[in-house]
């Protein structure tokens, strides 16, 4: 493994998570292996309904029923989450080391408790602080994320807040006891495009100034790049293309990665149209046997019918593809034009 | 908040108002006091009589305008069955049905919420299967044949306790859990389904993510949420136990506080009794939702004045 020398903080190992809905069961997740270095930066990208928060969830021990893991591994700095005792482990490591912000501001926080309450409660819990010693530290991680008046601000309840301000108290709320792993999901996707903006830089600067690991989970790869090292794409279930921000941006090899990066608006961009994949993810209640991707993908071949096996790309990350690096979308047939913003 | 208090007051004292108008409406318009209150046998010339003492022979609006003053004055007329002010009756009635209310409704909740909650824990386990069996029991029983029940195990089987009356604690508890029984089964349902509803709410996920332990998420976090609703379910459960239950429960025991009042006011045609409990009925209830208002405000900081 390119990574082998120091212990990732943590790492997710061949992935099964399942539910067992009315309809039967659906497979979540179907395989997924990654890896977070200390003080690095991994996007999880994929379109809607690919696994991510599922992801997210099973690494914070979030997965309730229906749910359930079925098979794989997640490690945390080497040690298992998963056995008895790993699962001990993880109950001390929520919420203190290893936290999460979520898509949705609006309800993320209780109605009926103030800010400050949510701080206090957390700092208490995590930070062994008295009830006044929590409350100053509640003052001051208001202001780390850049909200004004934090004392007032403290006595407030969630509805006297913004979107964006809720969004910021959530990150507060996530940082509160110095995580070294911060998982976000979609934290920007509820708010504002200017919003969006402040809370992701708001983030990149905490990361820098805590050094703290984060996995920011997105379906918009375009705010991946000046954020993130490294990004593993999600489809169906399953990690599909892995690698370093720049390699997966300049050379994607899967042509799922490929297609999203067609699809995405950039700011430089003098392309005036943009071309979006045809058709739908597969359903995970009867997922295909092979390739995942095969009934959007314009390169298909009778080889897809069985399932690539994840390889090494020369630069460095991972693919899994019969036929990585071809220009799969050289011809327009099989895509649909769509106006750019 | 005073201003508030002031404004709902306000109001409660037109809902009232607007009560006494019906009352005088139902009682001399539409009915006749001097045929519900006599005998049948009664001669014309006594009938006569009986109207002139009351005033009943006036114009109506005379009748209506000193009504209203009486009221002022909280004068409710005599009652005739007992020979003595309307109002002193119902006074010394009052605090035995307050008691019986207090206590029953106290049981309903302290049970009700707990087990409602547990069961909450896990929906369809064993535990929430017990307690949902119990509620529809607990709702589908008729509360007088359940007050018989009770009396005929464990006054009249068991001895254990007073057939009827008041007096002591032994007194209450019959009376008490027969008042309590289907106000907790329908406390404990919405609980239960109150409880549910929380904690599939986002706030819970993500407090469980700050590494809250359950216990914390269901108490400080779901309970203080699902219990909103809760209040106005027991609120409403107060006002229905005041203007309604009691009469059965109280009947049925002998209780000797308002609901068993009114029924005896009613077998003795005391009208001047009965208009005296339903005022106070009435202020009674207006009393339970002012202070169910400023329950709320106190705990819900996004209901704004309104
Ligand atoms: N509680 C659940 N019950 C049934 N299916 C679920 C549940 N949670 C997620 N799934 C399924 O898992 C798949 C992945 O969902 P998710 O991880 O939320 O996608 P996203 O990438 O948009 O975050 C979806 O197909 C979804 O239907
Ligand atoms: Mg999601």
């Amino acid at each position: 493994m390119a990574y082998a020398q120091p212990t990732p903080i943590l790492e997710v190992r061949d992935l099964h998570v399942e539910f067992d809905t009315m309809s039967g069961l659906v497979q979540g997740l179907r395989g997924v292996s990654f890896s977070v270095m200390p003080g690095e930066t991994l996007a999880l990208v994929g379109e809607s309904g690919s696994g991510k928060s599922v992801t997210a969830q099973a690494v914070m021990g979030l997965i309730g029923l229906p749910g359930s893991i079925v098979s794989g591994d997640i490690l945390w700095k080497g040690q298992s989450l998963l056995t008895p005792e790993g699962q001990k482990k993880a109950a001390s490591l929520r919420g203190k080391s290893l936290s999460m912000v979520f898509q949705d501001p609006m309800t993320s926080l209780n109605p009926l408790m103030t800010i400050g309450a949510h701080l206090v409660e957390v700092l208490r819990r995590h930070m062994k602080l008295s009830k006044p010693q929590a409350f100053a530290r509640g003052v001051e991680l208001l202001e780390a994320v850049g909200i004004t008046e934090p004392r007032r601000r403290m006595a407030q309840y969630p509805h006297e807040f913004s979107g964006g301000m809720r969004q910021r108290v959530m990150i507060a709320l996530a940082i509160a006891c110095e995580p070294e792993l911060l998982i976000a999901d979609e934290p920007t996707t509820a708010l504002d495009v200017t919003i969006q903006a402040q809370v992701l830089d708001l983030l990149a600067d905490l990361q820098k100034s805590m050094g703290l690991s984060i996995v920011l989970i997105t379906h918009d790869l375009g705010i991946v790049a000046g954020l993130c090292e490294r990004v593993a794409v999600m489809y169906a279930g399953s990690i599909v293309e892995a690698g370093s921000a720049a390699t997966v941006f300049e050379q994607a090899e899967h042509p799922y990665t490929q297609g999203l990066i067609r699809s995405t608006p950039r700011l430089d961009d003098r392309r005036d149209r943009l071309v979006s994949i045809e058709g739908a993810p597969p359903s995970l209640l009867h997922p295909p046997k092979g390739c995942a991707f095969q009934s959007r993908c314009p390169v298909a071949s009778r080889q897809c019918d069985t399932k690539p096996a994840r390889q090494e790309t020369p630069a460095g990350g991972s693919v899994s593809c019969w036929t990585p690096s071809l220009p799969a979308w050289a011809d327009v047939a099989k895509t649909t034009e769509v106006h750019a913003r | 908040m005073g201003t508030f208090i002031l404004r709902r007051s306000l109001q409660g004292f037109l809902v009232v108002l607007g009560v006494t108008i019906v009352v005088f409406v139902a009682t001399r318009m539409i009915g006749d006091p001097a045929q519900v209150m006599l005998p049948l046998s009664a001669t014309d010339a006594q009938r006569a009589a009986f109207e002139q003492q009351f005033g009943l022979d006036r114009p109506l609006d005379a009748q209506f305008i000193s009504f209203v003053g009486d009221l002022m004055r909280f004068d409710f007329g005599e009652s005739l069955w007992q020979r003595r002010a309307a109002l002193e009756v119902v006074l010394e009635k009052l605090p035995k049905t307050l008691e019986l209310i207090g206590v029953g409704l106290l049981l309903a909740t302290v049970v009700g919420i707990p087990l409602g909650a547990l069961a909450a824990v896990r929906p369809d386990g064993l535990f929430d299967r017990v307690v949902v069996g119990l509620s529809l029991t607990g709702l589908s029983v008729p509360q007088f044949w359940l007050g018989l029940l009770l009396i005929m195990v464990f006054a009249v089987g068991l001895g254990w306790v007073p057939t009827f009356g008041s007096g002591s604690l032994a007194h209450m508890i019959l009376p008490a859990i027969t008042l309590a029984v289907p106000s907790m089964a329908r406390i404990m349902m919405l609980v239960r389904s109150s409880v549910i509803n929380e904690l599939n709410q986002q706030y819970v996920r993500t407090a469980k993510a700050r590494g809250m332990p359950f216990g914390r998420v269901l108490f400080q976090h779901a309970m203080r949420n699902a219990l909103v609703p809760v209040l106005t379910l027991v609120g409403w459960e107060v006002i229905s136990a005041w203007a309604g239950y009691t009469v059965v429960v109280e009947t049925v025991f002998a209780w000797p506080g308002l609901g068993f009042t009114a029924m005896k006011a009613i077998n003795h045609s005391d009208l001047f009794l009965l208009q005296a409990i339903v005022f106070v009925v009435a202020v009674g209830i207006v009393l339970v939702n002012i202070g169910l208002d400023v329950l709320f405000k106190l705990i819900d900081p996004r209901i704004k004045e309104a």
